[in-house]
């Protein structure tokens, strides 16, 4: 004998809102990305021109010079909607967060002499202020880029700049004995020390970028790629006995890289294979602005590196379709 | 050695106001191209006062916990079909006015929280500013989310986006927005920032979540909850931000009184729509908007601005106007959508004779004499076979982009009415608040894309109303007309009867 339950029938009578199923196909359920994030953006019927832009509406393709016909085609790879962005971040920062009672508890820093604790003054707590004007670019981005696919991820980016900021000064107060006066000396060499000359000025040079997919480019193939990868992973014999306790207290830098490129080289793959003219464009942006970071990291990292390390991203600009 | 350690706040002052610099390469002007031109003076932006102080780590452990806590609900909710346990089908309606009118303001306020996140010149405002951009995506994202299931049993939800962009009636919480995204940062910041989340916030978000607690929506009132915590570090950037204007400079405060007056009546225009949803879409109600007008403006509102005195500024403009209309605007509302339900993405009823009870009880003053017997009209003619529509395209104000149906204060019974003219046009308003707003910046709401003149210059599918219709992808017979009658009722009916015949056999 069977016993049966009889329930009442929900047959759903579709399966996703309109929008999305036009582009996954009708009947199919959708994702928590794709209802998040595709065609969210408005398009069309604007009311007023901005006050402080009047040739743009405040959505508007023509404030890249790329061209794509579909701005929902560079997809984020990590499907990032706001709930899983918070998630993976609280998560990789947990892990940040045990490294950091662990060195503390040890006194791994405490216990550093103090030239190693003046090279990492010197030579690493100013990149906060880099992770602040890549903060202002990412938002920056956001606020004038077009669909949501490629926006929403710029605030997610934005987000985790200033976190990563926030975790160097900690690791700068940590060193300074909780005084700032670490930070304070690391601000002045951010903004004299003719090592550091070099990436301010790459920085603010991008702050006063007008087309954002330039932007874009200038910040993860210049900015990103270039000079935070050699400041964080370039500079192990400088920091000496330092160099296994800062790698734990960056943790979260490095998680955060790897994830950040997988999605940012996608959204330059794609943008770049659209068209011959996307490619050109995207290949004289890369150009000049891998030109730039090296010429930037230079005065810090020397020739030879800093060429060796712009060589790199050249090699990878290339697979992703650039002509460099 | 002992170390003297610093209080939190020193230390949060550190990890944040301690990162920006004076650029020399490039001009801070051309960092910051936007915060001169509307004429706002700041002498010192270290002044600012953080509202609250949450470095990233703190805000992504807060924010994920709660996203783990609502997701649950919301699996939770579509796996028990929780839309079972609505008060009525009725009830889903305020969710189609909520998704297509409010979800898209949410995900523009994270673009112009990124945008005035990026431009303000001061650190501290900047980043409390991308908080809220992030939040407010959360908040589009959410929504979502979470009315997604409604919308796989129920029409008129399915086409929200493409919906917003077009609709009559959703121009008007379009416009409003597009408005404080076309205005300076500072401007943005009272219109959205000071006006709607501070002084407007518990007569849009609170009934809205306070309707589906009432109404057995538990998914929606999880949202609610869940954002509650965002909503405080909202209004506490909203009342801090103006505080500090109008503290730096004497000269801010003409410009930002304008600007309260401005966003007060933009505000309390698109909020005509909550009024109607109170008062006739919620099967329980929660109370009458006139009730939430006297609690939420009148006195919170009131003593907000005794509080605000000390700077000079006053009670918005027409507030007395706005409290005068409170006896009328839901009546007024729910009469445009019933005589064009043919034309809107709801469905619409007339009040049975409980809750016409209520609405008497509720509006002593005005119910009975002017708006009772055009219900009891209108129930009748239904009756008769004669249901009543509006087939004329209706005049828009060139403000709000309200219909001209308000009437005039004082006298009910006639409709208002203001013109000016510009530029060799005349434009129309439905009162002198609309009327004011255009004639300080005309060159701006000249260009209103008003849906019925797009209508009227072909902009709009074709000239006739199932022209219009088909380009706003309004499904005709399932999205619109009235609830009785309709898909929803019908499904719901099924669910209902079916449930308790099917178990006693
Ligand atoms: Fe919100
Ligand atoms: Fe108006």
């Amino acid at each position: 004998m069977t016993v049966e339950i009889k329930t009442i029938d929900f047959e759903p009578k579709r399966q996703t809102f309109g929008h999305v199923a036009r582009r996954i196909g009708e009947g199919k359920p959708a994702t928590r990305y794709q209802e998040a994030v595709l065609d969210v953006q408005a398009t069309a019927n604007f009311h007023y021109k901005p006050l402080w832009e009047p040739e743009f509406w405040q959505y508007d393709e023509g404030k890249t010079k790329v061209v794509m016909e579909d701005w929902y085609k560079p997809l984020d790879p990590r499907q990032f909607y706001y709930a899983t962005y918070n998630i993976s971040r609280a998560n990789m920062n947990q892990s940040n967060e045990r490294n950091f009672t662990f060195v503390e508890d040890k006194g791994l820093l405490e216990k550093l002499p103090q030239e190693t604790k003046d090279v990492l003054i010197n030579r690493l707590i100013p990149v906060r202020h880099l992770h602040w004007g890549a903060n202002m670019n990412m938002s920056e981005i956001c606020q004038r880029g077009y669909g949501t696919a490629v926006t929403s991820p710029c605030i997610f980016s934005a987000g985790d700049h200033l976190g990563m900021a926030q975790i160097i000064g900690r690791i700068g107060l940590e060193l300074d004995g909780q005084t700032g006066d670490g930070l304070e000396t690391a601000k002045t060499a951010w903004m004299n020390d003719a090592s550091w000359q070099g990436i301010r000025k790459l920085i603010e040079d991008t702050l006063v970028l007008k087309d954002w997919f330039e932007l874009f480019v200038a910040q993860t193939l210049g900015v990103n790629a270039i000079v935070f990868d050699y400041i964080y992973n370039g500079q192990d014999d400088a920091f000496g006995a330092a160099s296994l306790p800062i790698s734990m207290l960056t943790e979260f830098v490095s998680d955060w890289s790897k994830d950040e490129v997988k999605w940012s080289d996608n959204v330059i793959k794609v943008v770049a294979a659209e068209s011959a003219g996307n490619k050109a464009t995207v290949s004289e942006w890369a150009k000049k602005w891998i030109a730039a970071a090296q010429d930037a990291l230079t005065p810090f990292a020397g020739a030879d590196a800093a060429k060796a390390q712009a060589d790199k991203v050249r090699d990878k600009a290339k697979k992703l379709g650039l002509e460099i | 050695m002992a170390v003297k350690k610093m209080g939190l706040k020193q230390k949060y002052a550190h990890l944040t106001r301690g990162l920006d610099w004076e650029t020399s390469y490039q001009k801070m002007d051309d960092v910051f191209p936007y915060d001169q031109f509307e004429g706002i003076k700041i002498t010192d932006w270290s002044k600012w006062e953080d509202p609250f102080r949450l470095t990233m780590d703190a805000y992504w452990k807060f924010q994920a916990e709660k996203e783990r806590k609502l997701y649950a609900v919301i699996d939770a909710f579509a796996q028990n079909n929780g839309q079972l346990n609505v008060s009525d089908a009725r009830y889903i309606n305020v969710l189609k006015l909520f998704l297509t009118g409010v979800s898209p303001l949410e995900y523009q306020a994270h673009r112009g929280f990124a945008f005035t996140g990026r431009h303000m010149r001061g650190v501290g405002p900047r980043i409390a500013a991308q908080m809220q951009s992030l939040d407010e995506l959360r908040h589009f994202q959410t929504q979502a989310h979470t009315i997604s299931h409604y919308n796989k049993f129920f029409d008129g939800i399915a086409e929200f986006q493409h919906m917003h962009d077009r609709v009559w009636y959703l121009s008007v919480p379009k416009s409003f927005f597009d408005d404080a995204r076309a205005a300076g940062p500072f401007e943005f910041m009272i219109a959205i920032g000071f006006a709607f989340e501070y002084v407007l916030t518990n007569l849009l978000f609170v009934p809205f979540m306070s309707g589906a607690a009432y109404n057995g929506d538990m998914s929606t009132v999880t949202f609610g909850f869940s954002a509650q915590s965002d909503e405080s570090r909202h209004m506490t950037l909203g009342i801090e931000v103006i505080k500090f204007l109008l503290e730096q400079h004497p000269d801010n405060l003409p410009i930002v009184q304008k600007w309260v007056d401005k966003w007060f009546w933009r505000g309390f225009k698109v909020l005509g729509l909550v009024a109607m949803m109170m008062d006739y879409m919620l099967p329980k109600k929660v109370m009458s908007w006139k009730e939430a007008w006297e609690i939420y403006f009148t006195e919170a509102g009131g003593s907000l601005f005794t509080d605000l005195e000390r700077y000079g500024l006053k009670v918005p403009k027409y507030a007395d106007v706005a409290t005068e209309m409170a006896e009328h605007i839901s009546h007024q509302n729910w009469a445009v959508f019933y005589q064009y339900t043919h034309a809107a993405a709801f469905h619409t009823w007339t009040p049975d004779k409980e809750h016409l009870d209520w609405l008497s009880e509720k509006y002593p003053n005005t119910f009975d004499k002017y708006y009772r017997p055009r219900w009891e009209m209108w129930a009748k003619m239904d009756e008769e076979g004669k249901r009543f529509y509006n087939m004329a395209l209706p005049q828009l104000c060139q403000t709000c982009q309200i219909p001209m149906a308000y009437t005039e204060p004082g006298d009910p019974t006639q409709i208002a009415f203001r013109c000016t003219e510009w530029n060799g046009e005349m434009y129309h308003f439905c009162s002198d608040g609309c009327k004011d707003i255009f004639d300080d910046e005309p060159e701006k709401y000249a260009q209103s894309w008003l849906p019925v003149h797009q209508i009227f210059q072909g902009n709009c599918g074709g000239p006739t109303v199932p022209d219009v219709l088909n380009w706003y992808r309004l499904n005709v017979g399932a999205d619109n007309m009235d609830y009785v009658g309709s898909p929803d009722e019908q499904v719901w009916n099924s669910w209902k009867g079916k449930a308790p015949a099917e178990a006693a056999e």
